[in-house]
Formats: C-alpha cells, structure tokens, sequence
C-alpha cells in the first residue's frame, strides 16, 4: 500500500471496503490481535455502557487516525509515539468532557474508564500501523471498521453478561422480576442470576469463547506454533 | 521539502505548536463547557437529596425541573451547620451548607475533626406538610467513596427514606447500595431509643435484618465490604447529628 498513489481510486473500492470489513471479521482487534481486552473486561457489565464506549472509542479512533494520517508527513519519526499520544489524549478529554456536560449520568456511570481509552492499544496500535503510512479516507476507513470491530465484540460480551449476570438487556427486565419477595416469570421456578457473570473474570472467558467458536469456524485463523 | 524534518530544531518546533494547539483547543472546550458541568453536578446534588425523601421519579422531578422544583420541598436558607460534637458551627458567612464539600473534607487527612462541617439540610417548603430533617453522609467502599442521604421525619428520629450512592463499586454487588430494594431496608427504623441515646446500626449477613424498622439491616451478598462502608458512614454521622437533635429535643 504506497502512501502516494496518484491513481484515482474509488472512494469505495475493494481495497477501502476491506479496511472497514477485515477488522470486523478475520482481522478482529479483539478476538484476532487480542488488544483492548482491559476494556472489555471493565465495561461490559451492561449493554448501554458498553454502547457508549464503543461510541467513544469510534470517535476517538477515526479523529486520531485522520489527524496522525494528516500530520504524518511532517510529524519527525523520533517523537512520533508522543505525537500520537498527545492527539489521543487530547481526544479523550473531548470524550470525556462532552459527556460530563450532555451526559452527566452515562458519564458518572462510565467514570475512569473514558480516560483510559487513551491505553486502549487498539488506537495506538493502528495510529502507529496505519495511519502513519496512509492517506486520510483509507485511515478514517480503517479507523471505522477497527472501531466497529472493537465495538461489536464489546457488544457481544455485554449481552451475554447483562442477561445471565443481572437478568435484563439495556436494563429492561428479560426474565421477570428477580427482587426477593416479589418474583415474577423466570424467577418463579427458581432460576437465579449468575453472580460470576458479573465479576471481571468472566469476561475473558466469554471473550475466550467467542475467539473459539470464530477460530474453530475458520480454521484458516489459528496460529502455527 | 526544504526543512529537514527530522533536525532537533523542527522537532522541538513541533512539539511546542502541537501541545500550544491542542492545549487552547482543550482550554476553550473546557471553559465553554465549564456552566453545563457545574450546573449538572448541582442538579444531582439536588436529586439526590429529595430522593432520600420522596420518590423523585413519581413526583415528576428529573434533570430539567430539579432546580425549580427543589425550593418547593427545601428552602437552603434553613440549612445549618453543625460541628462534630452536633452542635451549631460558627463558620464563615459565606459558607452555604449546600456548597459544603463533605466528599472532600472526609478525604482530607490534614483537617482536623473540629474543623469539619456537618450540612444539615431542613425540609419545610409548601409541598411538605411535616418538617424533615436531611443529613448528608459520606464513607469509603470497596473501590471508592460512597455517599448518601439519610432523611428523618418530624419527630427527628425515625427515617423516612434513603438514598446511597456509589462511584466504583462492583456492578451487580457492591454497587447495589443505589437500589431500591437495599435502601428501603432503612425506612422506618429510629436512630435514638426512649432514653435518647443513638442506637448503632448493623449490617448483618443472616437475613436477621428482613424485619423493617430495627437498626438490623441485611446487607448485599458479595457486596460486603460496601455494605460494612454503608454501615460506618452511616453510624458515624448519625452518631453526631443525633445528638443536636437530642439538645433539641430537650429544651
């Protein structure tokens, strides 16, 4: 991929289009790099945190790969990784403080974990890969799909750790009432929510699931050792 | 390009324009932003404190009437300020027991136990029939602080309601403090017996606090060091604002 390719391509070509669906699906951040996995653990208790996060880790991602793709001819190799740092900070203080203002509950809901996306490695990692060696549209591009690949597995997580974990999906009550003394459904036959659900652990295990169950379904996937 | 861009001067340069823009862009936002953020923290301060006494969410009050809506049940200006013995605190006359920091003066190391305020805030606007009286509380938790209000009834005693709250409690566990279901557990228990002295509360984990209105109370399962938090913050404070309310009582 020549960074200076004078040719008109179309603003979706193939090429483009695999910048959005690689990471999505054979190219996960998540379940095929294996990054970002601390968010993952942190912040997939409920669904909606999880949305939010994702939304904020595409904002931060596509702005820092557009700003970095645009710098990178002028940004001096010897402190570029400060450079990208400095942009990725400053766009999660931007996260950070829309939110507080627009926001005030989701944010105190979210609380630290908007300032670490910063250490998300994720958006180091493609500021540094990709959109140092790339053009502005293949880095917003290619910010978008590993945002959206991030997000959906963060999603995923999220789903099966707020039903099983507290019985309900975007807070909305799936099973029935489960408050001692006034059960109602799923909790009337005795079923109970699984507190490890809850708990961090659990959460690299669904993830090592779900890195499973994709490896096992393309074979093609899983690492020689 | 006819500056070499990897010489040390261009690269000083550009550090130095990178951070100058990015710090005026974040600057600006910071100070466009700064009214909405104060003004949200305000509003919660407000929910907070009327959802330890009336259901909030069935009276209608949300984030966008809170602030003309709370002169309604509390007028500020009887707000007091007590000290650590529960007596009247000679303070500043600036200082609004509203804008009391008690999150902060309990983090405080260097403050000494005389020195600290205790806000007591007093419910008698046009929408109460019967004085409440509403206490601020503040304690630590598993992960970080957790804070609350405790609201008494007219005969300064039994509690009305409560309201907890957390800031990085474990969801699920410890973080439950902020459900009905655990502050509901507090109604109708008295802080003082018939003889005036402040009855500690306990948390207990063997389903002994299911009775409402005794100082048992059951805490959350795998919550428990939240749940002994809630205990300490709660005993502590009541501990001082029971005796103002015994002095008062007795005169």
């Amino acid at each position: 991929m020549s960074a200076d390719n004078k040719t008109s391509e179309p603003l979706f070509s193939k090429k483009n289009k695999k910048l959005i669906t690689d990471p999505l699906t054979d190219n996960n951040p998540v379940t095929i790099q294996v990054l970002g996995i601390c968010s993952a653990l942190a912040i997939t208790v409920q669904v909606s945190q999880a949305i939010v996060m994702s939304l904020s880790v595409l904002f931060v991602i596509i702005m820092g790969n557009l700003i970095v793709s645009l710098l990178r001819n002028l940004i001096p190799s010897r402190i570029r990784i400060i450079v990208q740092l400095l942009v990725v900070a400053s766009l999660v203080i931007i996260v950070d403080q829309v939110l507080a203002a627009f926001q005030p509950d989701l944010s105190a809901k979210l609380s630290v974990f908007v300032g670490l996306i910063i250490t998300n490695c994720i958006i180091m990692g493609r500021l540094e890969a990709f959109a140092m060696a790339n053009k502005p549209w293949p880095s917003i591009l290619d910010g978008l799909g590993n945002g959206l690949g991030y997000g959906a597995i963060l999603i995923l997580v999220a789903v099966f750790r707020e039903l099983f974990g507290s019985g309900t999906l975007m807070g909305i009550p799936i099973f029935g009432n489960s408050l001692p003394g006034e059960e109602s459904g799923l909790y009337t036959i005795g079923y109970q929510n699984n507190n490890l659900m809850i708990l961090p652990p659990m959460a690299l295990i669904i993830t090592g699931i779900i890195i499973w169950v994709q490896r096992a379904r393309n074979k093609a996937l899983i690492e020689e050792h | 390009m006819a500056i070499n861009k990897e010489s040390t001067s261009f690269t000083f340069g550009f550090a130095i324009v990178l951070v100058v823009v990015l710090g005026l862009i974040l600057a600006t936002l910071s100070e466009a932003l700064k009214k909405r953020t104060e003004d949200n923290v305000k509003i919660k301060k407000q929910l907070d404190i009327l959802s330890a006494m009336i259901d909030v969410e069935k009276e209608g009050i949300t984030r966008s009437n809170a602030e003309e809506e709370f002169p309604n049940y509390i007028n500020l200006e009887d707000a007091i300020i007590l000290n650590h013995k529960g007596e009247l605190k000679k303070t500043d006359e600036n200082l609004e027991a509203f804008d009391v920091d008690i999150k902060k003066e309990n983090r405080d190391k260097t403050l000494s136990n005389e020195d600290k305020n205790y806000p007591l805030f007093i419910a008698k606007g046009k929408k109460i029939d019967k004085t409440k009286y509403i206490i601020p509380v503040v304690g630590k938790g598993l992960w970080g602080p957790i804070w609350g209000y405790i609201c008494l009834k007219e005969d300064m005693n039994t509690i009305l309601g409560v309201s907890f709250d957390h800031k990085t409690e474990t969801p699920g566990l410890g973080a439950e403090i902020n459900k009905a279901f655990f502050m509901d557990r507090w109604k109708d228990s008295k802080i003082m017996d018939q003889q005036g002295s402040f009855v500690k509360y306990e948390v207990v984990k063997d389903n002994s606090g299911a009775i409402k209105g005794d100082s048992r109370i059951d805490g959350i399962t795998g919550g428990t060091i939240t749940s002994k938090g809630v205990e300490e913050m709660v005993n502590r404070s009541l501990k001082i604002y029971s005796n103002y309310f015994r002095n008062l009582n007795s005169k």
